[in-house]
């Protein structure tokens, strides 16, 4: 969700492979005792239970601040802060907030997160725990970003997974999807997954994928939802190398939502109750 | 359109409640076995016939077509059998009808009225919704106004405002629709199929009112009472729209700052029962609605001098003593309005209380021709020196639109008026104003559409009627 991201209603539809016979399973019939796995990775390497109240453990998490260029390449709205009326943790949540408020220039203030230089892994199983807002024009996230070696490698090239992504006036529906060089913004390879008979502002969710050497498989609670690897790519695989560093993040505007209208109810939340990263205990 | 009242027609209960609860003679603890009978959780409405239990009373008393109504096999969503419903023309009545069952349902575990409808050509239907109910007196009414349908089945979600509250309903679908002027829709037809009440899971983010959002003060007297009016329900649907739904009182948990002052009772009336200041609030569900009033309620208001004219010579905007020729809009919320109305009743006689006007209006649904009359009446009270009201009479010509001048305010287009103040007024006391229909409208009147009100600020009016002598 990086530059220039124009969101295209049609997304190319996956070829499924082996995983297909788990997918079709998805609605009603597994159960949790089900022999449905949808993550296999379990040697846990980080976790962010937020779990004291106050700022986030600045140990993990560092901040974009203001507008970037251009609304962070989508002309987003927001103005991003690091004050604890945008992010703060209280009660064992993470809670970040939008809010319709004159700010240097902008109309809206929330907050971005990002464990760069902090925090970064190549492979893993990457999962948080999150309530979404709800609302035209809201766009929450939670995705990854290639390292970019010092700045000597730009997006698209360095690669972004974003494992969540999720516009408010579509409040039963979220996306997983990749970005790299030929396929980015508009063009980017991912897939929508809908609730059935729930919405993901009114509850906890888990949002994770589990990715490796040539995959990354991606889920919502126990549900595997797609999986995509260099043969669902229309350019080069960059997901071999690097390390990648944690996003979240709640944008208001932009080419994906667009704007906020008068029926949009602010400050709006997303509440995010941990954040776990995992590796595969045979590498 | 245009919403229309309608009388609902009483439903005859022939139902007993079922519910027994039998007292027990010896002293002992519930066991923790006991469950409560309930109803049953059928939630189908019309799928392919008439669910269980299930009848038709079309309003009759209120001029619907009984015979509008048919179960046909030809169009349908889905199964073998669909509803059937043909709007007549302009002036041949309405389609109007509740469907009810005799045996009661236990609704409490849906969240929404859903169903699939189309119609021969795009059409708004006026009300639709479930909740009418004869034996409760519409205690949970629920409307949906507005509703677009077009030429394609589509669903369509009723949300419910408080499923909790309707573990004993019969009113399960109820509709009413007609042309309501010679330019809407009429002489079509709408087709519903699969009505049932579900629970979607989506139905979220509830967003209550009462007074339609807004925090209002007023003044009033011990021993009158207001009603709580602009009562809504909004929900965001899985679709990502909000869809909003008039909501019976019932629905709402009233409170009063204090109880010594005003209280409330379960259908939304505030009683005024001593002197000094309260604010009315309610939830829903546990959510605090957004809109409130503050009363401020001095002793008792006398009644204004009572009209002497027989009902012939009359034709009435506000008054206790006479039919009123049209209904009216007495809060028609214009842009940049200041103003908060209330209709305070003290033994009996309605009062229009109006405070911090800058200037507001009473809309007439139906135009009235005072051709034949010369004067129109209103009774003035208030309570605080220096107050100064200007009153227009509008006369909104053949086209029937309110038009002005944005800019000065004067009627335009086929438009005329006659403005007259209303000064003089003596605090603590009812003065009558008999104002004749001169000036512009002297001999342009039979199309009265509005009074127009302005400054004031804060003043009471009864007896607003014209007539001849």
């Amino acid at each position: 969700m990086d530059i220039k991201y124009i969101y295209n209603k049609t997304m190319k539809s996956i070829i499924l492979k082996s995983i297909v016979v788990i997918l079709f399973c998805s609605l009603s019939s597994c159960a949790t005792d089900d022999t449905q796995t949808v993550a296999t990775f379990t040697e846990l390497v980080m976790a962010d239970e937020f779990d004291t109240n106050g700022a986030p453990n600045p140990a993990i998490w560092g901040y974009n601040i203001g507008t970037g260029d251009n609304g962070w390449g989508n002309n987003e709205l927001q103005y991003y802060t690091d004050r604890s009326e945008n992010v703060t943790v209280q009660n064992g949540v993470l809670i970040i907030t939008a809010k319709e408020e004159a700010f240097n220039g902008a109309s809206y203030t929330s907050a971005r997160l990002l464990t760069k230089g902090k925090f970064q892994q190549t492979y893993g199983r990457f999962e948080a725990r999150i309530r979404l807002p709800y609302g035209k024009g809201l766009w929450p996230a939670f995705w990854l970003l290639g390292d970019d070696s010092n700045g000597t490698e730009v997006w698209p090239q360095i690669g972004e997974i974003d494992i969540m992504e999720y516009v408010g006036n579509e409040p039963t529906v979220m996306f997983g999807t990749v970005h790299g060089p030929g396929y980015s913004g508009g063009q980017s390879i991912g897939k929508p997954y809908q609730l059935e008979n729930d919405r993901f502002d009114t509850g906890f969710h888990i949002f994770g994928i589990e990715w490796g050497p040539d995959y990354i498989n991606y889920y919502v609670d126990d549900v595997l939802y797609n999986q995509i690897t260099p043969d669902d790519v229309p350019g080069e695989w960059v997901f071999n190398r690097g390390p990648f560093y944690i996003i979240l993040n709640v944008a208001v505007g932009g080419a994906l939502p667009g704007s906020p209208n008068e029926e949009t109810v602010f400050p709006q939340t997303m509440l995010v109750d941990y954040v776990r990263v995992y590796k595969s205990s045979n590498n | 359109m245009k919403n229309r009242k309608f009388i609902y027609a009483k439903l005859t209960t022939i139902f007993t409640l079922a519910i027994v609860i039998s007292t027990i003679s010896c002293e002992r603890d519930l066991s923790s076995e006991a469950e409560f009978a309930t109803f049953p959780a059928n939630g189908n409405v019309f799928i392919d016939a008439f669910s269980s239990g299930l009848n038709y009373f079309p309003f009759v008393d209120a001029g619907a077509d009984p015979f509008a109504f048919t179960v046909v096999s030809d169009d349908v969503f889905s199964g073998s059998g669909a509803m059937r419903f043909d709007v007549p023309s302009f002036g041949n009545g309405f389609v109007g009808a509740t469907f009810n069952t005799t045996s009661h349902r236990d609704l409490s575990g849906f969240d929404a009225l859903t169903f699939y409808a189309k119609a021969s050509q795009s059409a708004s239907i006026n009300s639709i919704g479930f909740g009418i109910s004869g034996d409760t007196d519409n205690k949970y009414i629920v409307e949906l106004n507005g509703l677009e349908i077009d030429t394609n089945w589509d669903k369509y979600v009723i949300p419910i405002p408080d499923a909790s509250k309707l573990f004993n309903e019969t009113g399960l679908f109820w509709l009413a629709e007609g042309a309501s002027f010679a330019g809407d829709e009429g002489g079509y037809v709408l087709w519903f199929d699969e009505v049932k009440f579900e629970k979607l899971g989506t139905v979220a983010q509830p967003s209550p009112k009462i007074f339609n959002g807004e925090s209002l003060s007023g003044q009033s007297f011990t021993g009158s009472s207001i009603a709580i009016t602009g009562l809504t329900q909004t929900f965001n649907l899985g679709s990502g729209d909000n869809k909003t739904v008039t909501i019976a009182p019932s629905y709402f948990d009233f409170s009063s700052s204090d109880i010594e002052v005003a209280r409330v009772n379960e259908r939304g009336e505030i009683s005024i029962i001593g002197e000094g200041t309260a604010e009315i609030t309610a939830t829903l569900g546990g959510v605090l609605a957004e809109g409130s009033l503050s009363i401020t309620a001095s002793g008792g208001l006398e009644s204004a001098p009572t009209p002497t004219f027989p009902q012939a010579n009359v034709k009435s905007i506000f008054s206790d003593a006479y039919i009123n020729d049209t209904e009216s809009n007495f809060t028609p919320g214009f842009g940049g309005s200041t103003t908060e109305t209330t209709t305070p009743a003290s033994n009996g006689d309605s009062f229009l209380s109006y405070s911090n006007n800058n200037f507001t209006g009473i809309l007439f649904e139906n135009t009235v021709d005072a051709s034949g009359l010369t004067f129109l009446h209103v009774d003035v009270y208030v309570q605080e020196a220096g107050v100064n009201v200007g009153l227009q009479i509008r006369d909104i010509g053949a086209n029937q639109m309110i038009e002005t001048d944005t800019n000065t305010g004067f009627p335009i287009a086929d438009d005329k008026d006659f403005r007259f103040n209303l000064t003089g007024l003596t605090v603590g006391q009812w003065t009558s104003f008999e104002i004749p229909l001169a000036g512009d409208i002297a001999t342009q009147k039979n199309n009265l559409g509005a009074l127009i009100l302005t400054g004031g600020p804060s003043f009471i009016l009864d007896n607003i009627y014209f007539y001849t002598e």
